[in-house]
Formats: C-alpha cells, sequence, structure tokens
C-alpha cells in the first residue's frame, strides 16, 4: 500500500511537473455550463488539429505540442484561475473563445508578453497592432462582421437600402452591443432605420423582442446571439412566419447546434462566417487517419465537420502557421511567447498556402502587419438547409467598409490608449 | 486543555470585554494574523493570489457585509451581487473622474455609496419580512444590473459596456492594473478584510449589534422594549452595503480588473454569498471567513486533484465539482445546521477537555 501511494505521488509530480521542450498551447475551453454546446466542438477541433500535427507531422519544425485544456464554464473568474495556472507551462497563445474572458486578458496578457488571438470576437479595436501590441483578431471582427452582413444586403437588394427597417437583435452583453456603433454609421450612409432589440442573458425568453419585430416588420433581422439565445430566436422567428432568407446571424449564431431544433422551418437562416463549412477538405481524411481511427480524438470525437469544429481547426491552423512563422523568424525550433507574438505579426496566409495544408479555400487570404493585426476583413455568407442539414457558402470571402469601420477603430483604440496610458508603437 | 480560562484573570474592565477573552485564543489570533502579514506576502505568486487569496478575501468582506443584515439582524437579501455592483461602478468612476486621489479612497468612498443605495432599498424592509423582503432585494439585484448596462454614464461610453481598471498606486507600488505584483494585491485587500472585520466584529458587540440582534430575534417584543426598528434596520442595511460595497470595489479594481456587469455581479453572485454565510455559520465574523474559503478553495482543490493529478478530462472533473461540493454543502446543512462557526465552536469546547473528558 505504502508503495502504491508512493508510485502514485510520483507519477502525479510528473504529470503536473511541465515538459518544456514543447510548444505549448493552452485551450481555455468550456465543456459546461449555459455554452457548452458551442464550446465543445470548438475545443475539440483546437485539440484534434495538434494532435494532428503531432502525430503525422511530428510536431512543429520537429518540436511536438501539447493542448492543456483548462474549463472556464465561461466564467470569467474560472478563466482568470486557468490563465494563472496555465501561464507558467510556456503558453504560447490565448484563445479564450469568451469576450469577458478576452478582455480581462487584453492587460494581463501584455504585460506577462503572452500574444492572445481572439478569432472574431473579443474587442474590435484591438485590430489597431499600434495600440494592442499582444491581441490579435485576424482574419475579421465583430465590425466587419455587420458591415459584411449590410454589403451582402446592398449586394442582394439593387446596392439599395433606403427606407428599409433593420432590426439588430442582440444578447445584452459586452459581445451583443459591438456591433451598434457601425450599425449606426452604416443606417446614416445608406439610409435604412435600425432598430435595437436587446436580450438578456441567456436569452431563453424573447417573446417580446419578437412581439416588437412582428409589430414593426423590419425587413430584414440581424443577430448577435450565442448559446441558447440563437436557438430561441430561430425558432421564435420561425413561430411568427419570419422570412428566413431575410433573418442573417453573426458568426457564432450559424452553427449546427442553432438551426436544428427549429426542425424544417429553419431552412434558409443564413449566418456570416470567415472560414469554410463542411467536411469536403483534403485535411480531414488525414483526421481520419491520423486521430480519429487511433482513437486520439478530443471529447466525444463526433464533432468533426461541423461549423464550430471547423472553426477550431482554423484557429488552430492559424496558431501553428504562426508559430512556423516565429520559428523561421527566430531560427529556433523551440519558441517563447514573445518570439510567438512575432510570428503571429508577420503572420500572411494565402491560397496556396491553405492549399498546401489540405484546406483549399477554407479562409480568406490575408497579412498581418504591426498596424493591422485584424487582417484584411473579408467575409462570407453561407445558408442552412435543413433537409441535407448542410451549410452552404453562398458568397464568397468580400471585403468590407474600411471608411466606417477604421475610424471607428482608430477612436476606440486611442480612447483605451489614452485611459491606460500606452504610447503607439507604429 | 487548550482555550482553558483557567488562570486568565482579567483586572481590568477593557480587559474583561476584549475580543477574545480566552489567552491562548488571542494568542492564536495574534499567529494568524501575524503568518498573513509578515509571511503569506513572501511566498505569494500570481496563481496562489489570483486563484485563491484574493478571492477568498474579497468574498470574506463581502460575507462579512450579508453576515450583518442577515445573520445579526435577520433581513434576508438576494441584492448582494447588485450592490457589489454599485461598490464596483462607483469606484470605476471615482478613479477616472479624479485620477490623483488615492485608490484606497475612492474604495471606502465606493462603499460609502453603496451604504447610500444599500440604504435606499432598505426602506421596504421596515414594512415587509421574510420572504417578501427577500424578493423585494431580489427587485434591486435585477434593478442595479440593468441600471448599469443601460446607462452608458455608468461605463464612460464605451462602445462594448465593459469598465476597465486603470493603474494606480499606494506609496508608488501598483495595486491596480496589469502590472501588478502579487503580494501588492494581497496586502492591499488583506488591509480592507482585516479592517472590515474588526469593525463588523466590534460593532456586532456593541449596543448596535444588540439592537439587531434583538430585531432578529423578534421585532415586536425588541420594539417595544425601546428599540428603534427604522434606526436598527437602516443601520444594518447601511453597515451591511458599506462592507458589500468595499468588496465590490476591490472585486472589480483589485481582482478581475475588467468587469461586464450583467456577467459578474449577476443574481449567482448574491446567491454565492448568501451560501457562504449559511455554510460558513449565520451571525458569525468567523462563519464568514470559513464560508468564504470553502466555496473558493474547495473548487480550486478540487480541479487540482483531478485535472492536474489524477489528469481526467476537465469536463468530467467540473460536473464532478458540482456535485461534491452540492454534496457537501447537503451534509454540512444535515450534519450542523449553524455552519462550520458551529463546529469550531464544537471543536473549541472538545479542545477545552482534551484529554480528560467527563
Amino acid at each position: 500500500m505504502k508503495m502504491k501511494f508512493g508510485t502514485m505521488a510520483v507519477a502525479a509530480v510528473m504529470a503536473a511537473s511541465p515538459v518544456m521542450a514543447d510548444l505549448v498551447f493552452p485551450s481555455l475551453s468550456y465543456r459546461t455550463g449555459p455554452f457548452a454546446a458551442g464550446g465543445i466542438p470548438f475545443a475539440d477541433g483546437y485539440a484534434d488539429y495538434f494532435t494532428l500535427l503531432n502525430e503525422r507531422d511530428g510536431g512543429i519544425g520537429g518540436v511536438m505540442t501539447r493542448v492543456p485544456e483548462c474549463e472556464t464554464g465561461y466564467n470569467t473568474e474560472k478563466g482568470v484561475e486557468c490563465y494563472e495556472s496555465t501561464k507558467g507551462e510556456g503558453a504560447l497563445v490565448y484563445q479564450p473563445l469568451s469576450t469577458g474572458i478576452t478582455y480581462q486578458l487584453i492587460p494581463k496578457a501584455t504585460a506577462d508578453d503572452i500574444p492572445v488571438h481572439s478569432m472574431g470576437y473579443g474587442r474590435t479595436s484591438a485590430k489597431n497592432g499600434a495600440v494592442f501590441s499582444h491581441i490579435f483578431n485576424y482574419p475579421a471582427n465583430y465590425w466587419d462582421g455587420a458591415s459584411g452582413a449590410i454589403n451582402y444586403l446592398l449586394e442582394t437588394n439593387g446596392g439599395d437600402l433606403a427606407g428599409k427597417k433593420i432590426a439588430l437583435i442582440y444578447h445584452n452583453s459586452a459581445f451583443g452591443k459591438e456591433p451598434i456603433r457601425t450599425l449606426e454609421g452604416l443606417a446614416e450612409k445608406y439610409g435604412f432605420s435600425l432598430i435595437e432589440l436587446a436580450v438578456d442573458h441567456p436569452g431563453q425568453e424573447q417573446k417580446s423582442q419578437w412581439l416588437q419585430i412582428r409589430r414593426e416588420r423590419p425587413d430584414f433581422v440581424l443577430m448577435w446571439g450565442w448559446g441558447v439565445m440563437n436557438q430561441v430566436a430561430i425558432q421564435e422567428a420561425a413561430n411568427i412566419r419570419y422570412p428566413m432568407e431575410n433573418f442573417i446571424g453573426i458568426w457564432w449564431s450559424g452553427s449546427e447546434n442553432d438551426v436544428l431544433p427549429a426542425g424544417d422551418a429553419a431552412t434558409g437562416y443564413k449566418a456570416l462566417t470567415f472560414h469554410g463549412v463542411g467536411r469536403d477538405f483534403p485535411i480531414y481524411e488525414d483526421m481520419q487517419k491520423y486521430v480519429m481511427d487511433a482513437g486520439l480524438a478530443a471529447g466525444a470525437g463526433d464533432q468533426m465537420g461541423t461549423v464550430l469544429y471547423n472553426r477550431g481547426v482554423y484557429a488552430a491552423m492559424l496558431a501553428a502557421e504562426a508559430a512556423k512563422t516565429a520559428q523561421e523568424i527566430h531560427g529556433v525550433a523551440d519558441i517563447t511567447s514573445g518570439m510567438m507574438r512575432d510570428g503571429m505579426e508577420a503572420l500572411v496566409i494565402t491560397e496556396a498556402k491553405m492549399e498546401e495544408l489540405g484546406m483549399p479555400n477554407f479562409g480568406p487570404e490575408f497579412a498581418v502587419s504591426c498596424e493591422n493585426h485584424g487582417g484584411d476583413a473579408l467575409i462570407g455568407m453561407t445558408q442552412w438547409d435543413a433537409a441535407t442539414q448542410t451549410w452552404t457558402l453562398i458568397s464568397d470571402y468580400k471585403p468590407t467598409d474600411g471608411d466606417i469601420i477604421n475610424p471607428l477603430i482608430e477612436e476606440d483604440s486611442m480612447a483605451y490608449a489614452a485611459e491606460a496610458g500606452i504610447e503607439p508603437r507604429c | 486543555m487548550f482555550y482553558r480560562e483557567a488562570g486568565d484573570f482579567s483586572t481590568t474592565y477593557p480587559q474583561d470585554s476584549q475580543t477574545f477573552p480566552i489567552r491562548f485564543d488571542r494568542y492564536r489570533y495574534y499567529l494568524v494574523l501575524a503568518v498573513a502579514i509578515f509571511v503569506l506576502p513572501f511566498v505569494m505568486d500570481d496563481y496562489l493570489v489570483n486563484s485563491i487569496f484574493l478571492p477568498f478575501l474579497i468574498y470574506a468582506i463581502a460575507a462579512i457585509g450579508l453576515n450583518i443584515l442577515t445573520g445579526y439582524c435577520g433581513q434576508v437579501s438576494l441584492g448582494t451581487g447588485g450592490f457589489m455592483a454599485v461598490g464596483a461602478y462607483s469606484c470605476y468612476k471615482l478613479m477616472t473622474a479624479f485620477p490623483d486621489v488615492n485608490i484606497f479612497f475612492h474604495v471606502i468612498l465606493s462603499g460609502g455609496i453603496t451604504a447610500l443605495v444599500g440604504t435606499a432599498f432598505g426602506l421596504p424592509s421596515l414594512r415587509i419580512k421574510g420572504f417578501y423582503l427577500a424578493v423585494a432585494t431580489l427587485a434591486a439585484q435585477f434593478f442595479l444590473v440593468w441600471l448599469f448596462n443601460k446607462v452608458s454614464w455608468f461605463y464612460n461610453y464605451s462602445a462594448s459596456g465593459q469598465i476597465n481598471a486603470p493603474e494606480r498606486t499606494v506609496f508608488g507600488v501598483e495595486v491596480t492594473g496589469p502590472n501588478t505584483e502579487a503580494w501588492a494585491t494581497y496586502l492591499f485587500c488583506l488591509v480592507f478584510t482585516i479592517a472590515s472585520a474588526v469593525i463588523a466584529r466590534n460593532l456586532t458587540r456593541g449596543s448596535m449589534g444588540r439592537q439587531w440582534m434583538a430585531i432578529r430575534d423578534m421585532d415586536i417584543a425588541a420594539e417595544i422594549i425601546g428599540v428603534n426598528p427604522l434606526k436598527s434596520k437602516l443601520t444594518a442595511f447601511a453597515v451591511s452595503s458599506f462592507f458589500v460595497g468595499i468588496s465590490g470595489a476591490l472585486f472589480f479594481a483589485v481582482y478581475l480588473g475588467a468587469v461586464e456587469v450583467g456577467e459578474v455581479f449577476g443574481i449567482q453572485k448574491s446567491f454565492l454569498v448568501l451560501f457562504m454565510i449559511i455554510i460558513g455559520g449565520l451571525g458569525s465574523i468567523f462563519g464568514a471567513f470559513a464560508g468564504a474559503a470553502f466555496l473558493v478553495v474547495l473548487p480550486v482543490v478540487l480541479k487540482v486533484v483531478g485535472v492536474d493529478i489524477f489528469g481526467w478530462p476537465t469536463d468530467i472533473v467540473a460536473h464532478f465539482q458540482l456535485v461534491i461540493v452540492g454534496g457537501l454543502i447537503i451534509v454540512f446543512l444535515i450534519a450542523e445546521p449553524h455552519g462550520l462557526a458551529q463546529l469550531w465552536r464544537l471543536a473549541k469546547e472538545k479542545l477545552r477537555l482534551w484529554p480528560f473528558p467527563h
């Protein structure tokens, strides 16, 4: 018995002590709580991609990768605990998948010289790399999303939205409030009127908001929702027979979890995106062979090809490519978080590169620079078909309205710089 | 053997009425203070301070505050989260409006502002009691969260509605913002926790505390013997909200650094603090500490044991956390309805007789 306890203690110490020769990509995931349905596929995709790199290529540049997972439950206090407990292991980059935790980490991670990649969420004005040295939000942010949705509507309505009514139904939080400024600017520019409808967390109760939509009859409805709020909204839209093709969600409101509960009525619902959908990519053959069939899949292993799984894979791919770039810049294989930051800032994603990785046309082409941490803001559109249960890309990645967004980013980031006493770098 | 009053003579009234009349208890208390002030700051690191000590100290202040209202004065409140939000947002407005004033005073002023708000929401307690009062304070909770979400003046018109704590120093050492040292934030919160506990302890031993307890035990009888219910209920609300406001200010400025009101100061926070005082022990300052420690430290310990030592999947551990903490709460409430403080009292009794019980 004593012997057994001794071995257990040794095993525990060995499991707990970090192995320094790994590239560590912590995953602050949430497999429990109100947003678990969205958190699980993302975390699985993120972990599986690194497993694939380890199994197929022997890691990145010959160094194995490791993805320690920490459960946040979408709770900021647990997020702080997770950050503190994983940063000592040599964490290269954080992807908190929560706007609240991202805001928390912006000053902390910058002080600790660890980059944060808030892909399609977090603080939009972090695009201004001159102020936010360690925060990256490529390839797209919420303001691009708002502009992308309006551009799509312009395109499908003969370039004219004057006199139209557009409703925004949003999660009443930092995340949901993000697009309002951009939409207000766009409303002025194109002459449409904007109706703002806030839904309180978690969003199970939306009767009054949809009653208002029914009364005001907006021509289009945009949605900034996450978790259970999406399912309820799509169900409510179906209940009042709102035409689904005029209902557009942000990329966090466009996964299988959101549309399946409404059944056939959800057909035609649209969602913005910045990465490919489905599993029709060569990389998934490798994924099946090296990860799924080998029994190394994260979680239950049943998420491959879903929208949020793809997003996790995409996030992991961008992180891995940034790590490769960092290895090239600094000429060392075992990079530090500071080097990783340089790699992210020099990241260039081209079609040829994605083709080579087995992910042709998986996302837009973009390049990151010191001034621009947000990529080139190319937004696509997907549509749901309940009969085949698939999302289809119906509009290719297209540019957004920089004239409206860039001054807003400048204004908001400079306000932060003044508040936090930051001197712009470049 | 321990905690014996034998041979411990009081020759003056102050000696007789001190907080810890038994010598052994007093030395134990000094020892705890000495360790907390002179030893722990030297072993603090970012992980310990941010995952265990800061939340423990700050929740302890909130629990002391709620314990005064609920444990000592008998007024059930579900508005703790909302009052913490008042403290946090006052602290943010003060920090940004008067950057030259020391953060120390901002935190105290935030407590004062929260006391005013708390007193206003305490007015219904003069007419309604029990469950009905709980519902009225629940309304305060929802109203305050809604207010801080709706009115952009409170978050200085930022696009996202988040508030961020700017860097502030005490004696030239940073205590808020990203570049703080672990020991500095720890000591800053420790000062507030110790001060709150000492003040609360002495208030509850004095005439004000006796009035509160009289109201708690039977308000009509208390009124007949001359306790003014208006004054004692409202002072309980004010003092309680003062501590809760201080904890909210520290929670935002020192611990989290960025806050979104609905997520951080929602109804769950009110329940969490209420559970702390129920598990710790109603009507006991030590109970506030014990409850805060139980609910802050236990989840972290379970996580470290499950994920880091045994290597179980994180979601399984998170589910087990709920099961184990929930189970323990039930066990405690059945085995010891008066909370951890009562267990401690019993332990002291036992230790006093040990090793020769009757």
